[in-house]
């Protein structure tokens, strides 16, 4: 028996969330008395994941797996899966992830719980607690099947150290065919993603056009944030779809959500609850963003927010 | 081709989520339920290949007769014919095995689904489908070209977007970009009464088990009132982020 981790990385690098997953399986293995085992591909340095308990790591080095592909590495998980006798097999909800574990959960004809948030509440019958009806709600779900493929929602947990002492190991699977290759990346350099970023700054209707967007993008740069928008800012063409977050857009889930011009209609509410932290900065007191956030300002974004540039940015040069 | 639209049939975005007092079972009264939001793009791009391609348009939906009404805005929309599994939509895999069943049956081409459902947010249906037939899959698509059997597609990944290329059959899990937002359809009259004449089948459910169950639901806790800071006061409002909230 054990718990298998996929701890992704990219271009080498772990990403944080890779640690985040593994900080999890180690709860989850010693909730059943077992060990955590994660699988990296084509990671540097490997044994960065022992600080967060792995027990076990399996390494594969392939130079054919340079760009992601999610058929051949869900195989991947599913062979690691088998050979380590897997019962509970982790993923993170990345694209990638959210990409593979469906693919994991057919191939092993495991249960599949995604967005899951919480240590299991029980392991028999075994219970999870996951995000449901766009973070309106919880939904405790059983799976019954031997086997439990679980998508690991961001920032759910956090990252825990915990250091260990690993064995490695390398491994060097089948690399199956897969009909859907990759033929260009296309990604805007030096930005933080929406999924990746600890802090998102979002602006709504309420900035008035794409004129004005540098006020959301200088707010950005000091407090090394992605950019966000509401979706009629997106649908109107004033910022591009990636950007638009809500119940139809980006689910965001960053610890600080600094909302401007942005009115709070609960589809956008939707996909953003699930930040720790949220601030609204909006002209009408009214506005219903001020129920669901944590700090508040009454007033004109094109005031308010140069100031607050120029604050933390004194901030910033002193801590 | 030959396109099947699959159709999940959820609450409105607007709808107050609630839950019996036991927090066993999703409290439906009083709430409507529409097409899944990322399926409307995905239906929309197949009445695209139809007008444009001369596609066929199948949708299809696993549930009870009450989810009908989805299928029938479908078809007023400007799909062909619709199938329902008489089947409760238990969890993603056995909805994925109810489909699989109607699919092998049937040459579908390519197979158009949305990025998740907006209820329990599973995002399971279309990787696991893919999977039990055999397609190549592509997941949070936002763009989608097809010419002869050769797919090329763009697929939202984080911080951008990657191309792909793939052959039919292809199961595509869209969202936003697929079509954009203008481009969604609303049913005309013609097209709704149109629609009741259409063909759709009503297919007995196969069975498929559940792997997981949803045992019990609950609700955030209430959360605190917003602190207000005044907009002259702006080095309140960091000094509570650092100290308070410990996040800058
Ligand atoms: C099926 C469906 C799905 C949807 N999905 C989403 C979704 O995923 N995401 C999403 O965002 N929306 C979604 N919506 C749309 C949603 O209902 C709202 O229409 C939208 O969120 C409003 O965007 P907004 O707040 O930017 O604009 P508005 O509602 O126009 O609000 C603008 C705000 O800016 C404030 N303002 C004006 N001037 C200033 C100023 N100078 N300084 C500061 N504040 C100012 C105003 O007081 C107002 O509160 C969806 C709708 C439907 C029907
Ligand atoms: N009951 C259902 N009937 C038909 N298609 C479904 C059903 N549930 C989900 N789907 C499809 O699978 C996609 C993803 O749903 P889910 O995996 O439930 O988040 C949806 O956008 C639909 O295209």
């Amino acid at each position: 028996m054990s718990v298998l981790v996929f701890a992704e990385s990219s271009e080498g690098k772990f990403k944080k969330i890779a640690f985040e997953v593994v900080s999890y399986g180690k709860k989850i293995a010693a909730q059943l008395g077992t060990q955590l085992v994660a699988l990296t591909i084509n990671a540097d340095n490997a044994s960065e994941v022992a600080s967060y308990g792995a027990d076990k790591i399996i390494k594969v080095s392939n130079n054919d797996l340079a760009s992601f592909n999610a058929k051949i590495t869900a195989s991947i998980i599913e062979q690691a899966a088998k050979k380590e006798n897997a019962e509970v097999v982790i993923i993170d909800s990345s694209s990638n992830g959210l990409y593979l574990a469906p693919i994991v959960a057919a191939k092993l004809e495991a249960g599949h719980a995604s967005n899951v948030i919480a240590e299991p509440s029980s392991t028999a019958p075994f219970t999870v607690k996951r995000k449901a009806f766009s973070n309106k709600a919880f939904n405790h779900t059983e799976i019954s099947s031997a086997v439990k493929v679980l998508g690991l929602a961001k920032n759910s947990v956090g990252v825990v150290e915990n250091a260990s002492s690993a064995e490695e190991e390398d491994f060097s699977p089948e690399i199956i065919a897969s009909g859907v290759s990759s033929t260009s990346i296309n990604k805007s350099a030096g930005k933080v993603s929406i999924a990746d970023a600890d802090v998102v700054v979002s602006g709504g209707r309420g900035l008035k056009g794409p004129e004005n967007w540098g006020l959301i993008e200088d707010l950005a740069d000091v407090l090394g944030a992605a950019t966000a928008c509401s979706k009629p800012v997106s649908d109107l063409g004033w910022r591009p779809h990636g950007e638009h977050v809500g119940q139809t857009g980006k689910p965001v889930a960053s610890n600080l959500y600094i909302a401007i011009g942005i009115s709070g209609a609960i589809q956008h509410l939707a996909g953003v609850n699930a930040s720790k932290v949220k601030v609204v900065i909006n002209t009408d007191p009214e506005a219903p963003f001020f129920k669901a956030a944590d700090y508040g300002i009454v007033g004109d974004a094109f005031e308010v927010v140069p100031q607050l540039i120029e604050k933390l940015k004194e901030f910033k040069s002193k801590n | 081709m030959k396109i099947l639209v699959c159709i999940s049939h959820v609450p409105d975005t607007t709808s107050k989520i609630n839950f019996s007092a036991d927090g066993a079972e999703f409290d439906t009264n009083g709430v409507q339920y529409v097409i899944n939001p990322y399926d409307e793009f995905s239906l929309a791009r197949a009445m695209w290949f139809k007008e444009k391609q001369g596609a066929s348009v199948t949708v299809i939906t696993v549930g009870d007769a009450s989810t009908e009404p989805s299928l029938r805005k479908s078809l007023a929309i400007g799909a062909d014919d619709a199938i329902r599994i008489d089947a409760e939509a238990t969890d993603g895999f056995a909805v994925a095995k109810q489909l699989a069943e109607v699919i092998k049956g049937n040459s579908y081409d390519l197979i158009l689904m949305g990025r998740e459902s907006i209820d329990y947010n599973g995002a399971m249906v279309p990787g696991i489908l893919s999977t039990l037939i055999d397609f190549n899959f592509i997941n949070a698509c936002v763009g989608l070209e097809i010419e002869g059997t050769a797919a090329t597609a763009t697929k939202e990944i984080d911080g951008g977007t990657e191309s792909l290329s793939s052959s039919l059959p292809l199961v595509v899990a869209g969202q936003k970009g697929l079509v954009e937002e203008k481009d969604l359809r609303i049913p005309n009259m013609r097209g709704i009464m149109m629609a009741r004449k259409k063909p759709l089948a009503v297919v007995a459910s196969n069975n498929a088990e559940a792997l997981t169950k949803a045992v019990k639901f609950d609700k955030p806790e209430e959360k605190s009132a917003c602190k207000m800071v005044d907009a002259g006061a702006i080095d309140d409002l960091i000094d509570l982020l650092h100290n308070d909230a410990k996040v800058i």
